[in-house]
């Protein structure tokens, strides 16, 4: 739908403006520093005074770069993100979704994985060697963590034996059809399918989720190019990685972009794992908190509070990787693949057996 | 230890550090709702955090950490307690200070701890540039007129603004303090010429044996000898060359800039 289009372009534009000053004061925070504070109340306007300088850069084109995909490249970048956001239910009902296709988790890993191919452009059209090796990195780093980032995407998918973002999303509270049980197990025969609230969110209904969601946690911080799996960007030995050679909008459009690929990945996991767009809270007795906090679906209302508790828990989950990156201190290359083929996989491929099993038990 | 034994512990140590590493940053994240209290490098708490934690930033136009007293900062020179002696120009390891002394008819006035001040300063520049805190020219001055002040911010976008100047002379009134002074060393000399006879005698005889001794002496010694004689009976240097009529074999040979430093150090030893 058109509205989802222009909602989903907003928040992109909304996240990056948002995401940059998040990230520079929670940096700034860890590090005992104070972060902007000059251009307006508390630096609030510091984002968009960087925004202005690079709206005024010149956007250079190197000579020796291959002008036209140089050009293209981060326009492919930013429109596999994009298009990522299309099967994205930002809310219950139709409204908020671009595609209600069946299909949906599938199709959004494979446009996400156009980013790569996005990325191995801007680096080789640049003629720039560390613009290279940067792509060079990227692809490796990509290709091996879209494997255990499938996985435990796939275990969700054995949960809810659905591929539609809205569906999976639906079954984790109050509007879902059918019975639920406390852990997923009837055996304990606690029905909670009423209750909602977050004793219906995947990661309860299926406990040892969390585990994957760390899996998927990991792997999506590779896939979103932040540290410590900066190595395609990594700023001490390849200068800026694969967009060393842009400058002004076009740069603005790869920052665009990852800060895009940030709120996708996270906007992902809470839809995955953490109870997508319903509320934490469940109906207890009298108190039906879970049925006034969600609204109903369809409804102004219960669009507006889907939406707000979705960005809510992304939000939560951005900061959680922005925790991380001040944190953690990037990783080699070869450790970077070691971790990716040597333990998550595993775990993943283990956690993914054990789901199944699960699904039985259910 | 088995391969298998230490793939597990690798994972482990990896979640125990990670695990370690977020709590840390955790900690100061969560600490920075408060700042620090501003410390002196004096304050003996200053390298030991203590229970000082929180945000370090110094916000530094805003708030500044106090200098200590006896910092040494930008210069500073009261004028009025000046007495242009010159100490602080020669003690200056990097030249920075330079003053363009003109000599009084008389008494100019007292500083205020009493001494006299016989000279007035054309220009009194500090290049602040070139300084390298030394603080040598203070340690000299007599007057301790020329101070290190607490100030410490006096960036400038032009490194020619870094020279300040202190002089109270506007270049009129040093022009008119020079004529004065011109007017008065010749209206001396005219004196001298017609009425003193011996006094020309005695200059002449200086004149005398002045060609003899003359190649061996470094011309830099020269201007000291004729001075101390003849100070009793007129103020001892010559600053214009065409105001000192008697000793045109000398002449070429001494350099002017070094003539006017020599007074005042008489005039210190009269006092
Ligand atoms: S502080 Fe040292 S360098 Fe600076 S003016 Fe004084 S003597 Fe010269
Ligand atoms: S040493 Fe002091 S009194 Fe002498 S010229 Fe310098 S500032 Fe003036």
């Amino acid at each position: 739908m058109w509205i989802a289009l222009l909602i989903c372009l907003v928040l992109i534009s909304l996240n990056v403006v948002v995401g940059v000053y998040v990230e520079r004061k929670l940096s700034a925070f860890m590090q005992d520093r104070l972060g902007p504070t000059e251009v307006g109340k508390w630096g609030l306007l510091q984002v968009f005074a960087d925004l202005l300088k690079l709206l005024q850069k010149e956007d250079i084109v190197p000579f020796a770069a291959q002008r036209k995909l140089f050009l293209a490249a981060p326009w492919i970048i930013f429109l596999s993100i994009f298009g990522a956001f299309s099967v994205i239910p930002l809310s219950s009902g139709v409204w908020l979704q671009g595609s209600q296709t069946e299909m949906g988790l599938m199709l959004l890993m494979g446009i996400i994985s156009l980013d790569t191919l996005g990325i191995l452009l801007a680096g080789w059209t640049s003629n720039n060697k560390y613009s290279l090796l940067g792509a060079i990195r990227s692809a490796a780093q990509l290709v091996s963590y879209e494997i255990p980032l499938g996985l435990s995407i796939l275990s969700v998918v054995i949960l809810s034996s659905s591929l539609n973002l809205q569906e999976i999303a639906g079954q984790q509270g109050i509007f879902a059809e059918g019975e639920q049980y406390l852990f997923g197990i009837k055996y304990t025969g606690i029905e909670v399918g009423s209750m909602g609230g977050i004793l219906t969110w995947n990661v309860v209904r299926m406990p040892f989720l969390f585990f994957l969601f760390i899996v998927f946690f990991i792997a999506s911080l590779a896939e979103a190019n932040r540290a410590p799996f900066d190595i395609p960007e990594a700023e001490s030995e390849l200068v800026g990685g694969f967009h060393t050679e842009y400058s002004g909008m076009r740069w603005a459009l790869l920052f665009l972009s990852e800060y895009g690929i940030m709120l996708l990945v996270s906007i992902l996991g809470v839809i995955l794992f953490w109870g997508a767009w319903y509320s934490p809270f469940p109906n207890i007795g009298r108190f039906v908190l879970a049925d006034w906090t969600n609204g109903t679906p369809g409804t102004l209302l219960g669009t507006a509070l889907g939406f707000f508790w979705l960005m809510m828990k992304s939000y939560i989950l951005i900061a959680l990787q922005m925790w991380v990156r001040w944190t953690l201190p990037r990783l080699r290359v070869d450790q970077l693949m070691y971790l990716s083929w040597k333990v998550l996989t595993p775990i993943a491929l283990f956690f993914v057996a054990i789901s199944s099993v699960w699904s039985l038990l259910k | 230890m088995s391969a298998i034994s230490l793939y597990f512990k690798a994972i482990l140590s990896g979640v125990k550090s990670t695990r370690n590493g977020m709590a840390l940053t955790w900690k100061h994240a969560w600490s920075a709702r408060k700042s620090r209290n501003i410390q002196q490098v004096q304050d003996p708490e200053y390298f030991s955090a203590g229970e000082n934690t929180g945000i370090f930033t110094l916000e530094y136009p805003h708030e500044k950490i106090p200098v200590p007293v006896n910092g040494r900062y930008q210069l500073h020179n009261e004028m009025d307690d000046c007495i242009v002696c010159d100490k602080c120009v020669k003690v200056c390891p990097v030249d920075c200070i330079e003053i363009d002394p003109i000599k009084a008819t008389g008494l100019v006035g007292h500083t205020s701890d009493g001494s006299p001040i016989r000279l007035y300063a054309a220009k009194f520049d500090i290049d602040m540039s070139k300084c390298c805190f030394c603080g040598l020219c203070t340690t000299v001055c007599p007057t301790e007129c020329l101070t290190m002040t607490s100030e410490y911010d006096f960036s400038v976008f032009d490194v020619k603004e870094h020279t300040f100047g202190f002089a109270n002379l506007s270049p009129e009134q040093a022009d008119e303090k020079r004529q004065l002074y011109e007017q008065f060393v010749a209206e001396k000399e005219a004196m001298k010429a017609s009425a003193s006879v011996s006094v020309e005698a005695l200059e002449n005889k200086e004149g005398d044996e002045k060609p003899v001794a003359k190649p061996a002496f470094k011309p830099s010694f020269k201007p000291k000898m004729p001075i101390a004689k003849i100070e009793e009976s007129i103020p001892p240097v010559v600053e214009n060359p065409a105001t000192e009529p008697e000793k045109p074999a000398a002449k070429p040979a001494f350099k002017p800039s070094f003539k006017p430093k020599i007074p005042p150090k008489t005039q210190d030893d009269h006092e």
